[in-house]
């Protein structure tokens, strides 16, 4: 299954099998990882589920479409070049060992 | 150390998402006492949202809908309990279930939601004719949807219409029957609501405005075989989804002597009549802090705000609830936003010449209400903060020519007239 590891602010780092197909803001919250809020449950509504992609694990990843791309704007911590909504980020083998970094809040 | 004004137990009743809500939040907030959060539904408390849209369409199972896992109520100590509860007893603080046991409380939060409306017409229990609100509801309702021809969708509200979009879909025959003359005519602006005739209509679906329902007919084996409208056209269905809106679940705060006038009555804070009850989310009316109106709103930010203002107090932090509210649809591939709460506007400014992409703001003289956004989800967002932090904008300045939400909110934080927001 996918291992996906989460860096919280503070360095504490946990890592999770995630099944193929949840998306990374689902292994957290499932997973009683801090730092992912989640409030619309992953509609795509609310960006709190802001996360940091580590730069050594960003190519795993397809750049995000542009509905995720206009939301990450508004995101409660500065956006950045690795910024991504984590519940557009469904598990897969192509995500194994990615690594997530959590924001200081969401909002 | 323990604020001595905590209650050492709380109990919740309704484990929907404001349920949910208050137990998760009175933990986060550091709340040591019991909490027990009781549930009509045998079911960990679950998302709604999906259950007219991925989940209906077989998208999303029904872990995926779980807000947590089973264990997270361990680890945090909530006690989940699957039971219906009968009787509130304030005088002694404690609810009543209907299999006897009881339950005592320092505190008790009212999270009973809303209950679909039903149609006073004959033929309304024919199998094939269904309400949604409940993931029961939602299987029973997927399962008519596998084998059925013609769907009629009698009310084109949110419910309705998302119903109708995944029953188009799934290559369904559909029809949408509405007393008013437009979809969403209670909760959307007219250009809103025109888009949404549009789209419904442009993928096949019939759309019959002012026309009211007389009576379901069936088979000799009670399924539903159609639907017979109030001028005696008789329209062939062999499901029919009845959205004609919810009402407030007050029976246990009215039978308690709360005081209930279209919803639970609450303070700004969310207390009742009795000091020792608050209610949140659909089935509470609380006062809107811009026109101090009482209103129940029902929606998943409500109830999340309304939860977490209540664990908040209940946890020593008292805040009246003053959250922008907020809700979205989505409908084939169309989103809808709202942001605010519009009490009756006068003004409307469409923002974006795309038809298939475009916000409507709505003023009230020069004050703005709230923001409609279709499939402008920078809008939304924009708007939000705006609306949140409180704005002068005009409806002369929202119609110039290039205005833009985000620009216009840059501007204010760059001119630093107001707190400076990520942009």
């Amino acid at each position: 299954m996918p291992k996906i590891t989460y860096v919280a602010v503070d360095g504490n780092q946990t890592t999770i099998d995630v099944p193929e197909g949840t998306s990374v803001m689902r292994g957290a919250v499932f997973n009683d990882i801090d730092g992912i809020v989640a409030q619309c449950g992953g509609n795509m509504q609310c960006a709190t589920c802001h996360v940091y992609v580590d730069e050594t694990t960003l190519d795993k990843l397809e750049p995000p479409k542009e509905r995720e791309d206009e939301m990450l704007d508004f995101t409660a911590c500065p956006r950045k070049p690795n910024s991504r909504l984590s519940c557009q980020l469904k598990s897969s083998d192509a995500l194994d060992g990615l690594i997530v970094h959590t924001p200081e809040r969401q909002n | 150390m323990t604020d001595r004004t905590q209650p050492d137990s709380v109990v919740v009743v309704g484990a929907g998402q404001g349920g949910y809500q208050t137990a998760a939040s009175l933990r986060e907030h550091g709340y040591e006492g019991s909490i027990t959060l009781i549930s009509a539904e045998d079911a960990l408390p679950y998302e709604r949202p999906p259950l007219s849209k991925a989940y209906l369409k077989g998208e999303a199972d029904e872990a995926m809908l779980w807000l947590r896992p089973a264990t997270y109520y361990v680890r945090q100590s909530i006690d989940l309990v699957s039971g219906t509860v009968t009787e509130i007893d304030p005088a002694a603080r404690s609810v009543r279930l209907a299999d006897g046991s009881a339950y005592g409380y320092g505190h008790l939060v009212l999270a009973t939601g809303a209950t679909p409306r039903t149609l006073d017409v004959p033929g309304k229990e024919l199998r094939g004719v269904h309400t949604l609100r409940t993931a029961q509801d939602a299987v029973a309702l997927q399962a008519s949807l596998a084998g059925a021809r013609r769907a009629v969708v009698v009310g084109a509200g949110f419910i309705g219409l998302e119903f109708a979009a995944v029953a188009r879909e799934a290559g369904v025959e559909v029809t949408v029957v509405e007393a008013l003359d437009r979809p969403l005519a209670r909760v959307v602006s007219a250009p809103t609501a025109e888009h949404f005739t549009w789209l419904h209509r442009s993928n096949g679906t019939e759309l019959l405005f002012g026309r009211g329902l007389k009576a379901l007919h069936g088979d000799g084996r009670s399924n539903v075989t159609a639907v017979e409208l109030a001028d005696g056209s008789r329209l062939p269905a062999d499901l029919v989804l009845i959205g004609v809106g919810v009402t407030p679940r007050t029976e246990l705060a009215t039978a308690a002597g709360l005081e209930v006038d279209g919803g639970i009555i609450v303070d700004a804070q969310l207390r009742t009549t009795d000091p020792h009850i608050s209610a949140i989310g659909d089935c509470a009316a609380f006062p809107q802090v811009r026109s101090g109106n009482r209103r129940r709103l029902e929606s998943v930010q409500n109830a999340v705000g309304h939860a977490q203002a209540v664990a908040g107090r209940l946890a020593g932090s008292p805040r009246a609830y003053d959250e922008l509210p907020w809700f979205w649809s989505d409908q084939f591939a169309t989103t809808v936003q709202i942001a605010g709460f519009n009490e009756g506007h006068e003004t409307e400014v469409v923002l974006g010449s795309d038809p298939d992409a475009f916000s409507v703001l709505l003023f009230r003289g020069d004050d703005l209400q709230a923001v409609e956004s279709v499939n402008r989800p920078a809008d939304h967002l924009a708007a939000r903060r705006l609306l949140t932090q409180g704005t002068d904008l005009t409806p002369a300045e929202a119609a110039a020519p290039g205005f833009s939400l985000r620009t216009y909110l840059r501007s204010l934080a760059e001119r630093g007239t107001e707190a400076p927001v990520a942009l």
